[in-house]
């Protein structure tokens, strides 16, 4: 049995057989409308996260399986002081597999350890979110045809952004990638993955405003800038504009560029952008259902 | 110095920093052992002004000491046998350890999981870095 915990649980080969099954999901998605018929999945979200938990429900219910599940700790078991152990392990009992979202760092790792059922990690505090990976890379590769060979611009919060971390950690192990990472000073990407990179011989630039490196890019992956994470409102001020994107930014990139972003987004794109060819984020959404399906279907066995 | 006889087979654990024999007496569970320990503290050292040793009576193979390395890795090791040393041993940087370290990234599922062990993994062999196989933080000494 195997379970999801981190975007790096998986080879690049397995990653592969997932986004090929994606592929055949989207191109027919009939075919599978009953391959989880008298499944259950769990979604056990001790914290709201309605986007990634409509995503499960979607892709569960495509396959013709059923859900069950808690949407916030106070209405669970968790409020009377459950552990995450005992949790899985009553859960492990009503359902086939199950997705779980918590606020502390491994958690879903604890349940994996002691679960009958195969435990997708949809998000544990700021460590992992490898589902988000896996779409960001479904995108890619469905909209570029590639996961290797291109420049990629990732702008906003670099530093508490872990769909940053997780998409970095996972494009590294495919060839010819050269980051460029955009941010101001207050929000730079962690050292520990700039020393990964440089082990690994990896090209990196590090910049502070997106229209000087927009020309370049394959790829930009935005990210959200919070006010909070300034240490005061003037520098706020001063750079957020930077780091939104606009339809007169658009003009610097190139005709095939594309822009990701996790979703929700505040407004650091303009929804004017919405309309460019070019912006894929709500493609990104639709993605992650397949991606969704298909590693349901692979961890259920069912492929 | 204080004169402890001399042992046949097991372990003369030298160097260890002083006051700290006790805490490796702990880790290494020779509580549960029933075999002779002696422990000197703060004996006289050239090399480090005071010392503690720990000098224990057993089989070889009875004890675990990759931990050791963890925990003060300036230790000699001086294996005895027939009351001589045959080996001074090479102290090497446990894979794995548990219910040693604790972690202490407050977003962490072990600050909130009931009987949750603490497990760290060696991620850097060369640098000595443990990283909790929960969060995967780095491992760093509390602040004196
Ligand atoms: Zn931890």
């Amino acid at each position: 049995m195997r379970h999801l915990i981190s975007p790096l649980d998986f080879t690049t080969e397995e990653l592969n057989q997932i986004f090929d099954l994606a592929a055949s999901i989207e191109q027919n998605p009939q075919k599978y409308a009953h391959v989880c018929d008298g499944k259950i999945l769990a979604t056990c979200f001790y914290e709201p996260s309605t986007r990634t938990r409509l995503s499960f429900e979607s892709a569960m219910t495509r396959l013709g399986g059923q859900v069950i599940g808690f949407s916030d700790a106070g209405s669970s078991s968790a409020s009377k002081g459950e552990s995450v152990s005992d949790t899985i392990r009553v859960i492990s009992c009503y359902a086939d597999i199950c997705a779980m979202r918590h606020p502390k760092e491994g958690a879903a790792t604890v349940a994996s350890s002691k679960s009958l059922i195969p435990v997708i990690n949809a998000g544990d505090g700021g460590h992992q979110h490898p589902t988000q990976t896996l779409t960001d890379l479904l995108t890619i590769k469905n909209l570029k045809g590639r996961l290797d060979n291109f420049t990629i611009g990732l702008c906003g919060d670099l530093k508490f952004g872990r769909t940053v971390h997780s998409l970095i950690h996972a494009l590294v192990r495919y060839p010819n990638i050269r980051f460029l990472f955009i941010s101001p000073e207050e929000l730079r990407i962690p050292d520990y993955i700039l020393e990964m990179l440089k082990e690994r011989k990896i090209p990196f630039e590090e910049v502070i405003r997106l229209e000087d490196v927009l020309p370049q890019l394959d790829l930009l992956y935005m990210t959200r800038v919070q006010r909070e994470r300034f240490f005061n409102e003037e520098d706020y001020v001063r750079l957020k504009d930077f780091y939104i994107l606009t339809t007169e930014k658009m003009k610097l990139a190139k005709e095939d560029m594309l822009v990701l972003h996790p979703l929700p987004r505040v407004n650091e794109i303009d929804v004017e952008v919405d309309d460019d060819p070019r912006a894929a984020y709500f493609k990104q959404a639709q993605y992650g259902v397949y991606v969704r399906m298909a590693l349901i279907m692979t961890l259920l066995e069912l492929v | 110095m204080l004169n402890v006889g001399k042992i046949e087979e097991g372990f003369v654990l030298d160097h260890i920093k002083a006051g700290k024999s006790l805490d490796l007496y702990d880790h290494l569970q020779l509580d549960k052992l029933d075999c002779t320990v002696a422990i000197i503290k703060n004996a006289r050292s050239n090399k480090m002004d005071k010392k503690d040793i720990l000098k224990v009576e057993c089989s070889i193979d009875m004890l675990d000491l990759d931990i050791l390395a963890f925990l003060d890795h300036n230790i000699t090791v001086n294996v005895i046998k027939d009351g001589e040393i045959v080996e001074k041993k090479e102290l090497i940087l446990p894979k794995r350890i548990k219910n040693v370290i604790k972690c202490r990234n407050p977003r962490c599922i072990t600050s909130i999981e009931q009987g949750l062990p603490h497990i760290f993994f060696l991620s850097d062999e060369q640098k000595g870095v443990y990283r909790c196989k929960y969060c995967e933080e780095k491992y760093s000494e509390p602040a004196k």
